[in-house]
């Protein structure tokens, strides 16, 4: 057991902290200032930047717009990075997610022309998977997909979308053939956003922010050559995807533990430091072991990549552990605060509201990319082998299966 | 970065694990728990061969001069076969006490014996409940003489030697008692696992020999404490892998409304929840391993945090293990009790998880 880089390791980590220190903004107390707007335009410039110092997209070939490097150097930028404020991982589901679909299944052309574009964020891309009445069972979506000589038209509608609004591009998950069973009958295409078959209306939040999007596909066009994949191939396709995003949820799930020690160092409870008050004290000893030990699991996992592996279903820990708990500290904190603790604005509210956001926002994190039922399903079932829940709907046609809200 | 046992540590294990499969099947723990001994000494011979004992000591004492590390990986095994074996208090403990407070002489006597596993050795600290184990107690020495009561003393009925501490002219001091000398009355007390003992010993003017300086106790049983809770953890741990894959054999063979109860989400997210409670308490541990082996000014922190994270693991697998067995979980022919007794025994062993989190929170805002 070590901790140490190796040689070329620590040359490479020499190297950007250097250049960070240099061009990345420092860490800004609390959540992150201004609108959604201006967050948006702050990362699309932080990602110009990066790329056009050579930093983005580091594990991807040259020739697409990365780095041709390993996955290592990705953790070490990603250790290195988090010590500052910049926006990082802002377009993770474009770069995470719709980045591999398209290097596994898009045209040589295709690759060369967009990937580039993806890493620089001049395209953002979004992945319409989900709709009204496919969430957690995904593959239950109707959106339909009728070929129409060499294209295809798209009618339908997708939700949960995040950046939609934002978005040139998508990967779409459709409904190429009812007559199979669900899992059979799927097609994955790329799709141009900025066409008039299309419309994106944001979503209100509960905490009135608008991340997501419904996107509504009215006779929407896709020439075959954006399918990605076989067609009625789709479902396998969408696994490479989700694989994907399990991998960069794992390394990205904010746990809130940080602002929550941040306040215990700072803040009075009844005159006195609540650094001395016991239940302040037995909650940091049960969130501090829950954090360490996510990252304790995450030098694991990169002990494991370095070796050649591929982190597994396993990445769905830290989400699980993470999300949870950042909604428990955001209330803890919240009650702690007392009557004053309901205010969102006031000055003399710690950390500007963040706690108070967070504990909003923490709700949907829960949620997105798996609920946290869902991510127990997947380590019992595909990390510890327990046999699959009987499924209602298996070996019945997809036209016949009832989906969504059915009142 | 390497955060993973060497090739030759996990060799170490597989070995420690085939070793204890063979010898040391349930039925062996289960003689101890029902009285017939209270340790299996046949057992404890066959380990002092293997040289278990010396793992951790240098080979100027007579040890095998390996590592934290080797020890934890045999740690690990031993708590998943709940080994009844007086291993914690002479190993984790008194051979780590002797090796970085005993004079020359001391060391020179006793760490060759425990090496071979010829003595045993307990640690003697608690005196009344409620109160934690390095405060002062009533036990006294004056001189030379030592004279007290001991309760919950782990390895107490076995032990050639305890550490016992007690109050001196110059404080709270560590003191090695000789049990085989009069003035030592020993008995079995009552608890919870009895499938490995604890005793009341009962000292009355006894010889007792200065360990490390007058005043001490804390000191030394702080770091003691800190090392220990590191192997702890392997122990827990091990013993949570071993609850978690009894739940899941049973579930999945035993069928209710037509199916495997396994397959049901209710049981499934039980183990789901084990999965993680045990990665978050190894991943601690091996930190903690990682800052032992390299003696790191973390290790207090990442001590605790291991010791806490351990503790919580497996009482929660045991718990749940009985729960998703079903009444079945809540008989005694079935293992499930032993592994929630251990975990209850392996909860409050070197400091309960009430002090161990303010040992955490203390270093943790000091940091």
């Amino acid at each position: 057991m070590d901790f140490n880089d190796s040689e070329e390791q620590a040359a490479f980590r020499a190297e950007i902290k250097t250049w960070l220190a240099a061009n990345a903004r420092p860490k800004r107390e609390g959540l992150m200032g201004g609108g959604q707007e201006q967050r948006f335009d702050e990362a699309v410039e932080w990602y110009h930047k990066r790329y056009d110092a050579g930093y983005s997209c580091l594990t991807w070939p040259k020739e697409y717009g990365g780095q041709g490097l390993t996955q290592m150097h990705q953790v070490i930028w990603n250790q290195e990075v988090s010590q500052y404020g910049e926006p990082d991982e802002y377009f993770v589901i474009g770069i995470g997610n719709c980045g591999p679909a398209l290097m596994a299944y898009s045209s040589e052309e295709t690759k060369k022309e967009l990937l580039p574009r993806m890493a620089r964020a001049d395209d953002i891309w979004c992945q319409l998977f989900s709709e009204p009445g496919a969430g957690s069972d995904v593959a239950g979506l109707s959106t339909k997909a009728t070929q129409d000589g060499d294209s295809w038209k798209i009618n339908g509608q997708k939700i949960w979308t995040s950046g939609a609004q934002y978005s040139r591009y998508g990967v779409i998950l459709t409904r190429t053939d009812p007559d199979v069973s669900k899992y059979r009958g799927l097609t994955m295409f790329m799709i141009d956003l900025q066409q008039p078959g299309v419309e994106v209306k944001p979503i209100k939040q509960i905490d009135g922010g608008a991340h997501f999007n419904e996107v509504f596909f009215n006779d929407a066009v896709v020439p075959d050559s954006y399918r990605l994949g076989g067609v009625n191939e789709g479902w396998g396709a969408a696994l490479t995807v989700l694989m994907n995003e399990r991998l960069a949820n794992a390394t990205a799930a904010p746990d809130g533990f940080e602002d929550f020690f941040n306040w215990v160092k700072s803040a009075q409870l009844d005159g006195k430091p609540a650094s001395e008050d016991p239940t302040v004290r037995d909650k940091l000893a049960t969130w501090y072991t829950q954090h360490a030990g996510v990252d304790a699991t995450t030098f694991r996992m990169i002990t494991a990549v370095a070796k050649g592996g591929v982190p597994g279903a396993e990445g769905s820990l830290g989400k699980l552990v993470g999300a949870s708990m950042n909604q428990d500290i955001a209330n803890f904190v919240i009650e702690q605060l007392d009557a004053a603790g309901q205010l969102t604005d006031d000055e003399s509210t710690p950390y500007g509201g963040h706690f108070q956001s967070a504990v909003l926002m923490a709700a949907g994190i829960r949620l997105a990319g798996g609920t946290d039922e869902i991510m127990r399903n997947i380590i019992a079932e595909q990390v510890l082998g327990l046999p699959q829940e009987p499924r209602a709907d298996k070996g019945i046609n997809f036209k016949d299966i009832p989906s969504g809200n059915t009142m | 970065m390497n955060f993973e046992f060497s090739e030759d540590q996990k060799l170490i294990q597989d070995q420690a694990r085939q070793f204890l499969t063979e010898k040391c099947p349930v039925s062996q723990v289960r003689k101890v728990l029902d009285g017939e001994d209270t340790y299996d000494r046949a057992l404890w011979q066959s380990i002092a061969e293997l040289g278990w004992c010396g793992t951790a000591i240098d080979e100027q004492y007579g040890g095998l001069g390996l590592g934290p590390l080797e020890l934890c990986v045999i740690a690990q095994e031993l708590g998943r076969s709940l080994a009844p074996v007086p291993f914690y208090s002479t190993v984790y403990l008194a051979a780590e006490i002797l090796q970085a407070n005993g004079s020359e002489q001391q060391k020179q006597s006793l760490l060759p014996k425990i090496a071979a596993g010829e003595v045993i050795f307990c640690v003697a600290a608690a005196e009344k409940a409620g109160q934690q184990l390095l405060q002062a107690g009533d036990t006294q020495v004056s001189n030379g003489k030592l004279s007290g009561k001991k309760i919950a003393v782990l390895d107490g009925m076995d032990a050639d030697y305890a550490i016992v501490s007690a109050s001196a002219d110059n404080g709270q001091s560590l003191y090695i008692v000789d049990l085989s000398q009069s003035g030592v009355e020993r008995a079995v007390a009552n608890s919870i696992d009895s499938s490995r003992p604890l005793a009341t010993l009962s000292l009355s003017n006894v010889d007792a020999e200065l360990l490390g300086n007058e005043g001490d106790a804390e000191a030394i049983l702080t770091t003691a404490f800190n090392r220990a809770a590191v192997y702890t953890s392997f122990e827990q741990i091990g013993g949570c892998e071993a609850t978690m894959q009894m739940g899941m054999d049973y579930t999945k063979q035993r069928f209710a409304f037509g199916r495997a109860i396994a397959s049901f989400q209710a049981i499934k997210h039980i183990f789901a929840d084990m999965y993680v409670a045990i990665e978050l308490a190894r991943s601690n541990a091996y930190y903690a391993a990682w800052a032992l082996s390299v003696n790191d000014a973390q290790l207090p922190l990442a001590a605790a945090t291991a010791r806490v994270s351990a503790i919580d693991a497996y009482y929660f697998c045991t718990k749940q293990n009985i729960e998703a067995h079903g009444g079945m979980g809540f008989t005694w022919e079935f293992d499930c009790h032993l592994y929630y007794k251990r975990a209850q025994l392996l909860s409050s062993a070197i400091g309960s998880g009430r002090w161990w989190r303010e040992q955490l929170v203390d270093h943790l805002l000091a940091a």
